[in-house]
């Protein structure tokens, strides 16, 4: 509920009508709004919100244990990557890698079976996405600070 | 991956007789999926692994101490008790774990080792049927393994099994739940790699049920399964659904020539 409200309001793009160029990327703030990669970082590392370290390496998190190699390492996204193109891998990396094991973060239909959360119980009508369009923009900040020191 | 692990090479002997087999070329109906098969055992950390090599070590014996008093025990209207019909476990129940689930004829169904063992209690002992993957079924269904340990696992997939095999290997590569994540993504694509800080194994199911020093009892195969589904933030199938039941036909089948092993011990 908290997510519809904060998507409600000034320009955010809903998870629709995203557009995704032809490698997946995606051009321009989701919220409208630049990101802020202190709360990016909070949402990478975070179970319940885009607990990316699950499956992702990050060598400037030291003070994060147990981080997951099931995706590459993201140490160096910041130089290998744009904007853009972390945009769109964030928002949904099926557009960019075709059937990905990375969930699309940025979505809100297709799902099977879909879930209450960790609940094991179906889901109440429809989910919002599970990262909000500024969480996904944070993140994208976040990552974009990740360079060889 | 980064770092990948992998399997360890260790070898598992259990008591110092048992020669267990926890590595072995992937049965041909994997078709290619998978070069060889691998217990999870050889995923778990050496303290782990180490407590299930001998049976005053490994906590599930506990569990399977008190099923053999349920074994001897008479319940229900008939006044009758497993014993009464089946003998001693390690007699006559060997062979029960590595072919189970099984096509009954007569009940028109694959049949879990549970399912079996409900059969036996609501048509011949006159007695409750045990809830799935409660504490009593559990317990008696590691006593069961037990006594097969070392057996390969050979659970038949075609004939009557066929359907059921096909719906479970369809389960497996279903991407569920808001995360999208199959069984193969993680057991298949992965094994070897850590998740955070659970080494992924290959999700075989020969070591069930598992003793798991995360809740200090003994785990049902489809418990497991409810689990592995709810964290890709789906809903989830229940524990003696069709549903499961087919899916473990499927999940055991993946692990034909691995031996029965459980109780095994995990974290
Ligand atoms: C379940 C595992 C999983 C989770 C969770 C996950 N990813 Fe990924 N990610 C992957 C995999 C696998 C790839 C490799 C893409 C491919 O080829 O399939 C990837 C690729 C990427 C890439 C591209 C790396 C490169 O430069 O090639 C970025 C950036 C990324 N992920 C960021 C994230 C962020 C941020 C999150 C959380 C919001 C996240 N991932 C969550 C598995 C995951
Ligand atoms: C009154 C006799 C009787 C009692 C009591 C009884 N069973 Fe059975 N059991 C049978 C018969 C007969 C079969 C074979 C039926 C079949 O295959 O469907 C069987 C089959 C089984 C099998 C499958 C064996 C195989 O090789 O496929 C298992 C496992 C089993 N019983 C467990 C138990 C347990 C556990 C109990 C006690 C809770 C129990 N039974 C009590 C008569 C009994
Ligand atoms: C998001 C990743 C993920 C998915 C998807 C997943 N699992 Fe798991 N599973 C795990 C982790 C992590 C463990 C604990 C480490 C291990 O034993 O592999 C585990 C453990 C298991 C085990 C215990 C293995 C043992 O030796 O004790 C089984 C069996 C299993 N999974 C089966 C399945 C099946 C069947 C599915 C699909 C219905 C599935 N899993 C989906 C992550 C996953």
């Amino acid at each position: 509920a908290g997510v519809a409200h904060a998507e409600s309001h000034s320009g955010a793009v809903a998870p629709e009508d995203v557009q995704y160029g032809e490698t997946g990327a995606v051009a321009t703030s989701l919220s409208g709004m630049p990101g802020d990669a202190a709360n990016g970082q909070v949402v990478f590392s975070t179970k319940s919100m885009g607990n990316c370290v699950s499956c992702h390496a990050v060598a400037q998190l030291t003070d994060v244990p147990f981080q997951g190699e099931v995706g590459p390492e993201l140490t160096w996204s910041g130089e290998s990557r744009s904007e853009e193109e972390l945009r769109g891998i964030v928002a949904n990396a099926k557009m960019s890698f075709d059937g990905t094991v990375m969930p699309a973060f940025y979505k809100t239909n297709g799902y099977i079976r879909p879930g209450n959360g960790y609940t094991g119980k179906a889901a109440e009508g429809d989910l919002p996405p599970i990262l909000t369009a500024q969480q996904v923009e944070d993140v994208v900040a976040f990552l974009l600070t990740l360079k060889e020191q | 991956a980064a770092f990948a692990g992998g399997a360890d090479d260790d070898v598992l002997v259990i008591n110092g007789e048992i020669e267990m087999t926890t590595k072995a070329d992937a049965p041909a109906h994997l078709d290619g999926a998978l070069d060889q098969v691998i217990s999870g055992w050889h995923f778990r950390a050496d303290e782990t692994q180490q407590l299930e090599t001998d049976d005053f070590e490994n906590q599930g014996m506990i569990f399977v101490d008190q099923a053999i008093d349920q074994w001897n025990t008479a319940a229900g209207s008939e006044g009758k008790s497993c014993a009464d019909c089946h003998g001693a476990p390690e007699d006559n129940m060997a062979m029960v774990t590595a072919t189970y689930p099984k096509y009954d004829s007569d009940a028109g169904e694959l049949q879990t080792v549970q399912m079996q063992m409900n059969e036996c209690r609501t048509e011949r002992m006159g007695a409750d049927p045990w809830k799935y993957d409660s504490g009593a079924a559990v317990n008696m269904e590691a006593l069961i393994a037990s006594v097969g340990r070392g057996t390969p696992v050979q659970v038949a997939i075609d004939g009557d099994a066929a359907p059921y095999y096909e719906q479970g290997k369809e389960m497996y590569y279903t991407r569920y739940g808001q995360l999208e994540l199959s069984c193969a993504n993680c057991h298949e694509e992965n094994f070897g790699n850590y998740i955070r800080a659970d080494h992924l194994s290959q999700g075989q199911i020969n070591g069930f049920p598992t003793y798991r020093l995360k809740n200090a009892k003994l785990n049902g195969v489809q418990s497991r399964f409810k689990g592995c589904i709810r964290d890709t933030r789906a809903e989830t199938f229940s524990p003696g659904s069709d549903e499961f039941v087919a899916l473990e036909l499927y999940v055991k089948s993946r692990g034909n020539g691995l031996s029965v092993e459980g109780p095994s011990v995990r974290n």
